[in-house]
């Protein structure tokens, strides 16, 4: 690797690399609309541009081009493709949240998706009839109007801190295994309450989970048949969706690194450090803790309200603990308390489960069903208890090991910050 | 000059095991007070009650005249009372100058909003802090060493480093725990002309725990002795030293034949 490494370190050789690769994958994933290598390239010509050496504005609009323009357009051509990229969009914001609270702060929280599922459920109640069956009719009929869906993502953000802060005060003398076990019982109590919150007020419907909820208006339509596009509901949705957690992702990056670049990421990073030291140089503990905690969980309060409108359907199943694991994997696969690490752990996961995974398991049993002869063997002797399908989670968990062994800092371990002092 | 640090009858139990014993403690402002006696005697303890680590069973603490106890650390250190520990604790996996502002948490007056937006308060802020935390460094003597990782110093830059880390707090009165331990007498002469200078120009108290006899008996305008707890002596240096129940602390009781100074080594 190098080469590579040498190659991205020259900015002109770097620049058309990153320029040619990113439209060679386009054009391949445009002509190959079916092929997950093709796809996969185009997801890597990003990490390549990133990585390259090209000048800041550059990178800037190539980056824009990529994700605004390339990414929409190829998503019309296969829209799986561009349900992976709104799912990566999802977990890069999640992932970016728990990167707060575990790689700075240092507070291992094993019940993250306790967040998403408060901001998911308080959408999907006044999004949907279901806030009808405790609350009057006569008062405000139900589900409200779409247009309330940007209200309540910025309700979202105050009742996943709100959900953040509860959490955090009756753990703020806990630490390390202890802190792992309660946030994990907080995760579970969420789940169950969302699961038999049904009665005797029916706030959450049970198990039956909540549909169908509101989509937020397709305001700018009127536009689009202005300026002659006339697209479905049904074309038009996807898009609309990846542009709202694009956006999203793009202020939560944006948030994460300020919050980092202050006094308030250093004293989260001192607490990870050493507690007792950071608290006699004279940082509050709770308080940084419990902003930890907040700022962590808001992140994921947004997006669950955004994945509430863009299932239409939510059920307490999709707020599991292994979701709650999935998102920590992503942060420690890709660097503990590095941003662009958590993104690209993010991206690098989801894009295993959602694809490579899956395209594993589907090739392996197309093997199977053909009768392909391997080694003297015929694959359709395959007992049914070594279902193809079964690997995905067993490989999943090599790569794992894999990666903890050969490099436990991550993909992209966090880098400090290098000033340069003017009067030296 | 007026009282700085007024202790009154500090208790403070470990289960059975009584850590400090009824003791009295005055420190004027604009000295070097120094604290010794032989380990275990409850120097560091004494320490952890005034930066608010342990709360004590009995007793009063005063620091210009408010009391100290049932106060958090941070709050102490807002109050102007900042400290070192005995075993490096540095944080170690950022560098020098972060760890500097790390001290001046507490004199940071940023909101979220300003943190979020960038304001321009923001930036000047910012750039005033990394600015005085570089000059920090310079002062105790670690010039270009801001952007190494702290646990890449050598032992006695990471002292300095611990000594500059507790300044940025802007402290009045400035508690060390064994600074110069480790080091050699060269490195510790240079660290007390250090800290002499630094009385001077930053209006500091100091008060040290000290195992190195040349030093404590040098620098100090007084010094406190402690054994098991108690307080057996105080004093101006040379008339501590001449105590009989000093020498008995760290050399032994004659009647035992021999000095059994092995046992506190």
């Amino acid at each position: 690797m190098a080469w590579l490494t040498a190659l991205l370190n020259r900015p002109w050789p770097a620049t058309v690399l990153a320029i040619a690769v990113i439209g060679l994958s386009s054009y391949g994933v445009a002509h190959f609309p079916r092929s997950v290598v093709a796809f996969l390239l185009f997801q890597a010509s990003i990490l390549l541009l990133y990585l390259a050496r090209v000048k800041p504005w550059l990178k800037l609009v190539l980056g824009g081009l990529t994700l605004g323009v390339l990414m929409p357009v190829l998503g019309t051509i296969n829209g799986y493709y561009l349900e992976v990229a709104t799912q990566v969009g999802i977990f890069v914001a999640l992932a970016l949240g728990l990167n707060i609270v575990v790689g700075l702060a240092g507070l291992l929280d094993l019940g993250y998706v306790a967040f998403y599922a408060v901001g998911a459920y308080t959408w999907a109640i006044f999004g949907s009839p279901q806030a009808g069956k405790f609350i009057s009719d006569s008062l405000v009929h139900f589900p409200l109007g779409g247009g309330w869906f940007f209200v309540f993502l910025l309700l979202a953000v105050c009742m996943g801190a709100t959900a953040g802060v509860l959490l955090g005060l009756p753990v703020l003398r806990l630490r390390g295994d202890y802190l792992a076990i309660v946030t994990l019982g907080f995760g579970e109590v969420i789940r169950v309450l969302a699961n038999n919150l049904d009665k005797p007020i029916n706030f959450t419907n049970g198990p039956q989970g909540i549909t169908p909820i509101v989509r937020p208006p397709l305001f700018f339509q009127p536009v689009l048949d202005l300026i002659g596009i006339h697209a479905s509901p049904i074309t038009l949705y996807p898009l609309y969706f990846y542009f709202i957690v694009l956006c999203i992702v793009l202020i939560v990056i944006q948030v994460n690194r300020r919050l980092e670049d202050s006094h308030i990421g250093r004293a989260w990073e001192a607490i990870r450090e050493d507690e007792v030291a950071a608290q006699a140089m004279g940082v509050p503990l709770v308080r940084m803790k419990l902003m930890a905690f907040a700022c962590g969980a808001s992140f994921a309060g947004v997006m669950g309200a955004v994945f509430s409108a863009k299932q239409v359907f939510i059920n307490p199943e999709s707020f599991t603990f292994l979701e709650s694991i999935g998102v920590l994997s992503m942060v420690i696969l890709g660097g503990m308390g590095s941003i662009p690490g958590a993104i690209l752990g993010a991206s690098v996961v989801t894009v295993l489960n959602l694809q490579v995974l899956k395209g594993l398991s589907l090739w392996l049993n197309e093997l199977r069903n053909a009768g392909t002869t391997i080694l003297g063997y015929n694959l359709a002797n395959l007992p049914t208890q070594l279902e193809p399908a079964k690997y995905e989670r067993m490989i999943f968990g090599a790569i794992l090991i894999v990666m903890m062994i050969f490099r436990p800092q991550g993909i992209l371990p966090a880098r400090r910050r290098i000033r340069e002092f003017g009067d030296k | 000059m007026p009282v700085l640090l007024d202790v009154r009858q500090i208790t403070k139990k470990f289960g059975g095991l009584t850590a400090l014993n009824q003791v009295n403690f005055e420190l004027e402002e604009g000295q070097i007070a120094s604290i010794i006696g032989p380990n275990g005697a409850g120097k560091t303890t004494l320490f952890n009650v005034f930066t608010g680590i342990y709360q004590p069973e009995a007793g009063e603490v005063l620091f210009k005249e408010k009391p100290l106890l049932g106060l958090r650390p941070d709050q102490i250190t807002a109050l102007g009372i900042c400290r070192t520990f005995q075993n490096i604790r540095l944080f170690s996996n950022m560098t020098a100058v972060e760890n500097v502002l790390i001290g001046m948490h507490s004199r940071i007056s940023l909101s979220m909003a300003s943190v979020l937006t960038r304001s321009p308060h923001f930036r000047q802020e910012e750039s005033q802090l990394w600015n005085r935390a570089s000059s920090l460094l310079d002062v105790v003597g670690l010039p270009g060493k801001a952007n190494e990782l702290a646990r890449n110093l050598p032992y006695g830059e990471q002292r300095r480093l611990e000594l500059a880390r507790a300044l940025a707090s802007e402290p009045m009165l400035l508690l060390l725990d064994e600074p110069t331990a480790g080091m050699t007498q060269g490195e510790a002469r240079s660290l007390m002309a250090l800290l002499k200078r630094l009385i001077g120009e930053y209006r500091l108290t100091i008060l040290l725990i000290e195992h190195n006899m040349r030093v404590v008996m040098e620098v100090s305008d007084r010094v406190t002795v402690l054994d098991y707890g108690e307080k057996i002596s105080e004093g101006k240096p040379e008339d501590v030293q001449k105590d009989t129940r000093v020498i008995e602390a760290y050399l032994g009781r004659k009647r035992w034949g021999r000095a059994t100074d092995a046992a506190h080594a």
